[in-house]
């Protein structure tokens, strides 16, 4: 189901460049709205092959959410895209008020989320999206893991019934998935198999959980891994199915410890089947400027972090 | 123009008046002191200048009506039930549980309502995505949007302003409805607009300021915006806030203050005589 090897390098906004100009070709009713980074979040390519389709609306991520529900309201599909620190952060209220309580279905695409977004520092490194987004009705928030995830992410999102907000990083990072590995929005994705502890994912994070439950089996312990791509509508079913196989979970994801996708796994479980939890994520800090690998391993966002955090929790277990 | 429209527009902004108050009193809530400004924008569009049917709000080539400024949607409600979109029994469940009328404009409870409002300096800018639509789908519909003039102090009119005039939305007509209050106070007090139509002019708007509590310059002036191609008209309607009732002009009190039964009984004779 997954790639064999995770050699290949993509950037995850590569893919909603490349599904917005698939959608793009085969429905015009799709359109897309930049706020003066085309290039950066990959709507360049839809704007020079659709450009009467295309709404460039400058630095003015507020108006640009409610030209969105406009336009959906005269009957087109719209893509809104800007970076995570200025959509869904800067435009939380229009999001909030003229998108979700207006029930109007817009698709947002936030790139450059995440600590990857190193090197432009913390402002820049939206790390409290989820916990935003999350908490409106009538909003779905996904976070892919990959490039392709991404791209699949993105069409899906074109006929789902509600808005979607997806959420990529800045990096370009390895393609973990295949053309045929599953992908459903609301459907957790059981990446691998494994009995003693579960390690739930989102994003980035999925690559490290992999690397993580690979040094696991060394020390003998066994790892399922779980995609959670979609935080919300969050898959109890297969939350509390694999916490109950496991008897222990470990979150990690590119996301302020409050809030965040450990959030919503901890009020599935406590409310249903509570196990042991630890979280990985980012430790209520903002972070600084330097490389994503530096940053990781600072801040504890890595496979190692993961190994930690799943050790401790077998001693729980016990 | 032709008197019988003129008379029907008049009539009906007397009737928007008077209910806007009955209402408000009758809930005890909401605000009238905007809903008196606007009634003779409010009767003018929806009894000459859009392109609608009540018993068919969604029909695909109407006008579309934004009310940005939500809070006084007393007299777009008001307008609505006597323009037939529902019976005028249904004002009286304003702001009352399991009402369709919401203390502040919602498109998913009562049909009609183009997009749920109550967050200042939004609904110019859903607006201007359904004006860059309706060019897209070739559309000779136009779109009305209605703002306060306190609004104007939101970052996001400008935003929106920007951009209107960057696509030549010339099936755009703003309308501001320039009473001079605010909830705390006098515009001038609280956050200056002034200078207003050279900041729409510089924004690359067409510009318009007129009496509007005078039905004539408000169908003029629609005539007018109708007309402009090329860029977004603006109509700066210079009004006074409690119109015809002389306790509450130009009070900023009766922003968010609904009046006293007996207070609104001599509304209503003051509204009258002043029709």
């Amino acid at each position: 189901m997954l790639a064999e090897d995770f050699s290949s390098k993509q950037y995850p906004r590569d893919g909603f460049g490349h599904a917005l100009l698939e959608l793009a070709e085969k429905n015009p009713r799709v359109v897309a709205l930049t706020a003066g980074v085309s290039e950066s979040v990959r709507t360049h390519w839809f704007a020079e092959k659709f450009p009467d389709r295309f709404f460039q609306m400058g630095i003015a991520e507020q108006n640009m959410i409610g030209a969105a529900v406009g336009l959906s309201l005269t009957g087109f599909i719209p893509y809104a895209s800007s970076f995570g620190s200025f959509m869904p952060s800067r435009s939380f209220d229009q999001i909030r008020v003229s998108m979700c309580y207006n029930k109007v279905k817009v698709n947002l695409v936030s790139t450059h989320c995440g600590l990857n977004t190193g090197e432009d520092g913390a402002s820049a490194q939206m790390m409290e999206d989820f916990s935003m987004m999350r908490a409106l009705p009538n909003m779905t928030v996904i976070a892919p893991c990959d490039y392709l995830e991404t791209k699949k992410a993105v069409i899906a999102a074109a006929n789902y019934p509600e808005s979607v907000y997806i959420r990529v990083g800045r990096e370009k990072t390895p393609v973990i998935t295949t053309e045929s590995t599953p992908f459903k929005i609301g459907k957790a994705e059981i990446f691998r198999e494994g009995k003693d502890v579960t390690i739930m994912a989102c994003g980035l994070m999925v690559f490290e959980a992999i690397k993580a439950a690979k040094e696991l089996e060394k020390q003998n312990i066994s790892a399922e891994i779980i995609n959670l791509h979609t935080i919300k509508p969050i898959d109890s079913e297969a939350i509390i199915k694999s916490a109950k196989k496991t008897g222990a979970v470990v979150t990690a994801e590119e996301h302020q410890i409050y809030g965040g996708m450990g959030s919503a796994i901890a009020e599935v479980l406590s409310q249903n089947y509570p196990v042991p939890m630890k979280m990985v994520a980012m430790n209520d800090v903002f972070g600084v400027s330097g490389r994503m690998d530096e940053l990781f391993k600072a801040y504890n966002l890595d496979s190692s972090a993961i190994v930690r955090q799943a050790l401790a929790i077998m001693k729980l277990k016990k | 123009m032709d008197k019988s429209v003129i008379q029907k527009i008049k009539e009906n902004a007397i009737l928007i008046r008077k209910d806007s108050i009955r209402i408000t009193t009758l809930v005890n809530s909401g605000h009238p002191g905007g809903s008196l400004s606007a009634a003779d924008i409010f009767a003018t569009l929806y009894f000459h200048v859009l392109k609608h049917n009540p018993k068919k709000p969604d029909w695909e080539d109407r006008d579309r009506f934004i009310l940005s400024a939500g809070h006084i949607c007393p007299a777009l409600y008001c307008t609505m039930a006597h323009a037939g979109y529902f019976p005028v029994e249904e004002l009286n469940t304003l702001r009352k549980y399991s009402s369709r009328l919401q203390g502040h404009p919602s498109r998913t409870s009562l049909p009609g309502i183009e997009t749920s409002t109550g967050s200042l300096g939004q609904g110019i800018s859903v607006s201007i995505g359904m004006a860059l639509g309706l060019k897209l789908k070739k559309s000779i519909s136009r779109v009305y949007c209605l703002m306060g003039d306190g609004e104007q102090n939101e970052g996001q009119v400008w935003e929106a302003a920007q951009s209107a005039a960057q696509y030549k939305l010339d099936n755009l007509t703003g309308i501001v409805d320039w009473n001079d209050v605010q909830q705390d106070g006098r515009n001038s007090d609280v956050m200056g607009i002034e200078p207003l139509k050279e900041k729409y002019e510089s924004f690359g708007w067409h510009a318009i300021t007129i009496d509007g509590n005078n039905v004539e310059e408000l169908l003029e002036a629609f005539d007018e915006a109708n007309r402009t191609k090329g860029k977004p008209s603006v109509i700066l309607a210079k009004t006074v806030m409690g119109k015809h009732v002389s306790f509450m002009e130009g009070k900023f009190e009766y922003h968010g203050k609904t009046l006293k039964p007996e207070q609104a009984e001599k509304a209503y004779k003051e509204i009258e005589n002043a029709g």
